[in-house]
C-alpha cells in the first residue's frame, strides 16, 4: 500500500450535502423558539429517541460506506503509480476480512463446514463425499472443531463485555451531564435519554458479540458465491440511506415551490401545476418508474465511455433511480401543500401583508413558508420508511438499483429461490428481512414522534 | 347527472393526452428506436441491416412526427407518434415481442388477476376495518397501544417478506396448498387462498392504523358529545352514529382502487405464478418488452382516472351537501 486516490461518487457529494443541510437545520431551528419547542417535543419523546439512536447507528455505517478511495497498485520502482480500478470505501477498509474472505459457496451462520458435500479425490484413488472445511470460517481452530461451542461461547463474552465496557462511560458521562443517576433512570430530563441509553446499550449488546464473532467466523453465513452476509448488509445500509434521502432532496423543490406556487396565485397556474400533477398521478408508479428505468438503463448501455469504473456507473444509475422516484413521488406533497397554501392566503395577516404592499415573493418566504414547514417535515420522515420499502420491490423487478451494487433489494433478489432448494438456505433471506425491517421500523417509530410534535392537530 | 358525467370524462381526456406525451417521449424521444434495437438485438448481432431489419418488423421505421414522403393525410398517419400512440386510443395495443396481440392477451389475463385482486381487496377492507373499529372502541386502553404498535411493526416489514415467509411456511413446510400455479375454473379456489390470504395479511398494518384514525377523528366531534350528553350508551353511540358517519370518508377513499384491481398485482403474481395482468408486466419489463410496457401504461391510467370520476360520484351519493356542479 503506497497511497490512495480519494475518489469523489456523485452520491457521496450529495450525502456530504444532506449532512450540510442538517446542520444548517439544526442552525435554523435554534434560532427559532417555536421550532425548538416542536423538536423539544421530539427529544422527550422515548418512541422517538430510540428510533433516532438507531437511525443515527445506520446513518454511521452508511457514512462510513460514503468515503471512497481508489487504493494504488504495488508497483515497480520508478514507475508511475497506478490505481486499482476497483473503488473501496473506509467501510470496507475497516471491515476488510469480512470483504475479503470469501468461502466456495454457501455455508450456514457460524459454520465451520461447508454447507453442501463436495467430492474430494484421494491420491491413493477412490473418492470420498464429506463436508469440507470452510478457508475462513472457523479455520484459526486450526482442526480442532470440537471447541468449536467453546470458541463462540468465548467470542459472545468477550463481545458482551467489550459493549459493557464502552456503554458505562457514555452512560455515566451522560448522567453527570443531566444531573445524577436517579433523574435519567426515572426520565426526569427533557430530552428522554434513558431511552437513548437503552437503546445504546442494546446496539452495543448485539453488535459487540457479533463482531467479536465475525472476527473468525461468518456471523449470518455466506451467500451462493460465498461472499459473507453480514458485508453484504452493512453495505447495504448505504443503498437504502441514498434512496430515501436523496430522493426527498429530489422531490422537496419542486413539491414544495409548485405546491406554494399553486395554492397562493390560483389562476392559470393552479391549472396547470393541478394538471402536470393529474397526469403524473395517474401513470402506475411501478410502470411510469419501469418505463423510466427502461430508457435509462438504453442510455447508460448506449454510452459506456461515461463512467470510468463500474461502480461509478452503479453510483449514477443510483441517482437517476432517485431522481426517477422523486419525480413520480413530489405529486402527494405538492397537493397538500397547495391545499394549506390555499387556506393561508385568506388569513388576515396575509392580507394585511398584501394591503401594506409587500412583494408577493416576500410573502410567500415569510409569510407561507414558515407555516407549512410541519406538513413538509411530517411528509419527509413518513416518506422515507416507504421508500426503503419501495427499493427492495424495485430491485426485485429488475428496475431498481444496478445489479452489481450491493442492496437489501438485490440481497433478497437473488436469494429468491433460496427457500426452494432443499436443504434451505434461509440465512441471506433473513438477514436482508431483518436489517430492512429495524431500518424502517426506527424510521416509522421516529415519523411518529415528529408527526405528534409538529401536527397542529394533535397538539 | 347526466351532463355531469359527460363533463367529467371530457375532463379526462387532456390527462390521457397528458399521459401518452409523457410515454410517448420517454420511449421514442429520449432514446431512438435504434437504440432499443441495439438493446434487444444485443451486442454481436447489431449491424445496419439487422437495426433496419428490427425496425421494420415493428413499425419503428417511420419518422415520429411528420412524414414528408407520404401524401395528404398520410403525413400525418404514416408515422410511428400516430401508429403507437394514437391508437391506443382506440384499444389498438399492437404486437407484443413474441408476435401476439397484446390486447387480446390483456382481455385473457383480467379474469386471473381480477380472481386474486378482488378477494382481496374485499376482505381486506372487512378485515381492516373491523381491526380498527376494535382499536378505536378501546381507545387509550392498553389493548389499542398494543394494537397501534403491531400495525407499525406489521407495515415495517417488507411486502416480499409476507410473500416469500408466506409460500415458504404454507406451502412447503405445511403444504396446505400448492406453491405456485393456476387452475380452471372453480378447481382454481385451491391456488387463489394463500396469495388472497397474504395480500390481506401484508395490507392489515397500513390500513387499520389509517382507518383507526378516520374512527378516533369521528368520535371527537360535537354530535357524538351531544348523543352522549343525551344518555346514549357509549356502545350505542359508537356503533350506530360513529360507525355509520366514519364509514363515508373510509368507503369513499377505497373507491379510487377498484378499477386498477384489474391490473392485478405485480409481486403476488408473478411470485404464485398466476397468468393475470401483474405478472405479465412484470415480464415485460424483464424482457424489456417496450410495447407491452408502453400499452399497460396507458390502461393503468385510463383505470386510474376511472377511479377518480368513481369517487367524485360516490362523494355525491353518500353526502346529499355535494351537488353535481
Amino acid at each position: 500500500m503506497n497511497g490512495v486516490q480519494i475518489v469523489f461518487l456523485w452520491s457521496d457529494a450529495l450525502i456530504w450535502l444532506l449532512l450540510a443541510a442538517g446542520l444548517g437545520l439544526v442552525l435554523l431551528v435554534r434560532r427559532s423558539p417555536p421550532l425548538r419547542a416542536a423538536w423539544g417535543k421530539v427529544a422527550a419523546s422515548r418512541s422517538g429517541m430510540g428510533a433516532a439512536t438507531v437511525l443515527l447507528a445506520f446513518v454511521l455505517v452508511g457514512w462510513l460506506d460514503s468515503l471512497h478511495y481508489r487504493p494504488a497498485l504495488p508497483a515497480a520502482e520508478g514507475a508511475e503509480i497506478r490505481y486499482a480500478i476497483e473503488v473501496r470505501s473506509l467501510l470496507d477498509a475497516l471491515a476488510d476480512p469480512l470483504r475479503s474472505r470469501t468461502e466456495k459457496t454457501y455455508s450456514a451462520p457460524l459454520a465451520t463446514h461447508a454447507y453442501v458435500k463436495e467430492s474430494t479425490e484421494h491420491p491413493g484413488g477412490g473418492v470420498t463425499r464429506a463436508f469440507p472445511p470452510l478457508l475462513h470460517g472457523g479455520a484459526h481452530l486450526a482442526g480442532a472443531y470440537d471447541k468449536h461451542a467453546d470458541d463462540v461461547a468465548w467470542r459472545v463474552a468477550v463481545g458482551v463485555l467489550a459493549a459493557v465496557l464502552l456503554w458505562l462511560p457514555i452512560a455515566v458521562w451522560v448522567a453527570a451531564r443531566q444531573g445524577g443517576w436517579g433523574k435519567v433512570w426515572r426520565g426526569e430530563t427533557a430530552t428522554a435519554w434513558h431511552a437513548v441509553l437503552l437503546t445504546l446499550g442494546a446496539i452495543l449488546l448485539v453488535l459487540g458479540p457479533v463482531f467479536s464473532l465475525a472476527g473468525g467466523y461468518h456471523v449470518f453465513g455466506t451467500d451462493k458465491v460465498g461472499q459473507d452476509v453480514l458485508y453484504q448488509v452493512l453495505k447495504s445500509v448505504r443503498t437504502a440511506l441514498i434512496i430515501g434521502l436523496v430522493t426527498t432532496l429530489v422531490m422537496l423543490p419542486l413539491a414544495v415551490l409548485l405546491g406554494i406556487v399553486a395554492g397562493y396565485f390560483r389562476g392559470w397556474a393552479d391549472d396547470l401545476i393541478q394538471y402536470v400533477y393529474t397526469v403524473l398521478n395517474s401513470i402506475p408508479s411501478v410502470l411510469l418508474i419501469a418505463a423510466a428505468v427502461l430508457m435509462l438503463q438504453v442510455l447508460i448501455d448506449g454510452h459506456p465511455e461515461w463512467f470510468a469504473t463500474a461502480a461509478e456507473r452503479a453510483d449514477l444509475r443510483l441517482l437517476a433511480l432517485c431522481f426517477i422516484l422523486g419525480m413520480t413521488s413530489w405529486t402527494g406533497l405538492c397537493r397538500l401543500l397547495r391545499g394549506e397554501t390555499l387556506k393561508l392566503r385568506e388569513l388576515e395577516y396575509i392580507q394585511a401583508a398584501q394591503a401594506f404592499g409587500v412583494g408577493s415573493g416576500r410573502i410567500i418566504s415569510r409569510h407561507i413558508l414558515p407555516n407549512v414547514m410541519h406538513i413538509v417535515i411530517i411528509a419527509l420522515v413518513m416518506d422515507f420508511s416507504s421508500l426503503v420499502l419501495a427499493e427492495a420491490v424495485l430491485s426485485y423487478v429488475g428496475i431498481g438499483v444496478d445489479p452489481s451494487m450491493i442492496s437489501f433489494g438485490t440481497m433478497i433478489n437473488n436469494a429468491r429461490m433460496e427457500l426452494g432448494r432443499e436443504p434451505v438456505v434461509w440465512w441471506s433471506l433473513a438477514a436482508a428481512f431483518a436489517a430492512m425491517f429495524i431500518l424502517v421500523l426506527a424510521a416509522n417509530l421516529f415519523a411518529d414522534a415528529v408527526r405528534d410534535a409538529f401536527d397542529p392537530r394533535t397538539a | 347527472m347526466f351532463a355531469y358525467l359527460v363533463r367529467r370524462l371530457l375532463y379526462a381526456l387532456p390527462i390521457l393526452i397528458g399521459v401518452n406525451l409523457i410515454t410517448f417521449a420517454l420511449f421514442f424521444v429520449v432514446n431512438t428506436p435504434d437504440d432499443m434495437a441495439r438493446l434487444q438485438l444485443g451486442v454481436k448481432r447489431v449491424t445496419p441491416e439487422a437495426i433496419a431489419e428490427w425496425k421494420a418488423a415493428r413499425g419503428y421505421d417511420q419518422p415520429l412526427f411528420f412524414n414528408p414522403e407520404a401524401r395528404g393525410l398520410g403525413t400525418v398517419t404514416q408515422t410511428i407518434f400516430f401508429s403507437k400512440s394514437v391508437r391506443l386510443f382506440v384499444g389498438d395495443f399492437g404486437r407484443a415481442e413474441d408476435g401476439r396481440d397484446i390486447t387480446r392477451e390483456m382481455l385473457n389475463r383480467m379474469g386471473p388477476s381480477l380472481a386474486i385482486a378482488l378477494p382481496t381487496f374485499v376482505l381486506g377492507l372487512l378485515v381492516t376495518v373491523s381491526l380498527a373499529l376494535m382499536l378505536a372502541f378501546f381507545r387509550a386502553t392498553a389493548l389499542d397501544l398494543w394494537g397501534v404498535v403491531l400495525c407499525v411493526a406489521m407495515m415495517s416489514v417488507s411486502g416480499l417478506f409476507y410473500i416469500i415467509g408466506g409460500q415458504y411456511l404454507f406451502a412447503k413446510v405445511f403444504r396446505l396448498v400448492p406453491i405456485s400455479g393456476y387452475g380452471v375454473g372453480l378447481d382454481a379456489w385451491r391456488f387463489l387462498v394463500l396469495p388472497v390470504l397474504i395480500g390481506v395479511v401484508a395490507g392489515i398494518g397500513a390500513s387499520t392504523r389509517w382507518y383507526r384514525t378516520i374512527f378516533l377523528e369521528e368520535v371527537g366531534k360535537d354530535y357524538v358529545r351531544t348523543a352522549r350528553a343525551k344518555g346514549l350508551s357509549e356502545t350505542w353511540v359508537f356503533f350506530r352514529h360513529v360507525l355509520k358517519n366514519a364509514l363515508i370518508p373510509i368507503l369513499t377513499g377505497v373507491v379510487v382502487v377498484i378499477p386498477s384491481l384489474f391490473m392485478g398485482s405485480l409481486l403476488t403474481e408473478s411470485f404464485f405464478g398466476i397468468p393475470g395482468l401483474g405478472s405479465y408486466t412484470i415480464d415485460a419489463i424483464q424482457a424489456q418488452d417496450f410495447a407491452v410496457v408502453r400499452a399497460m401504461v396507458f390502461v393503468g391510467s385510463v383505470l386510474y382516472i376511472l377511479g377518480l370520476i368513481l369517487t367524485d360520484i360516490s362523494y355525491t351519493l353518500v353526502d346529499p351537501r355535494i351537488r353535481f356542479a
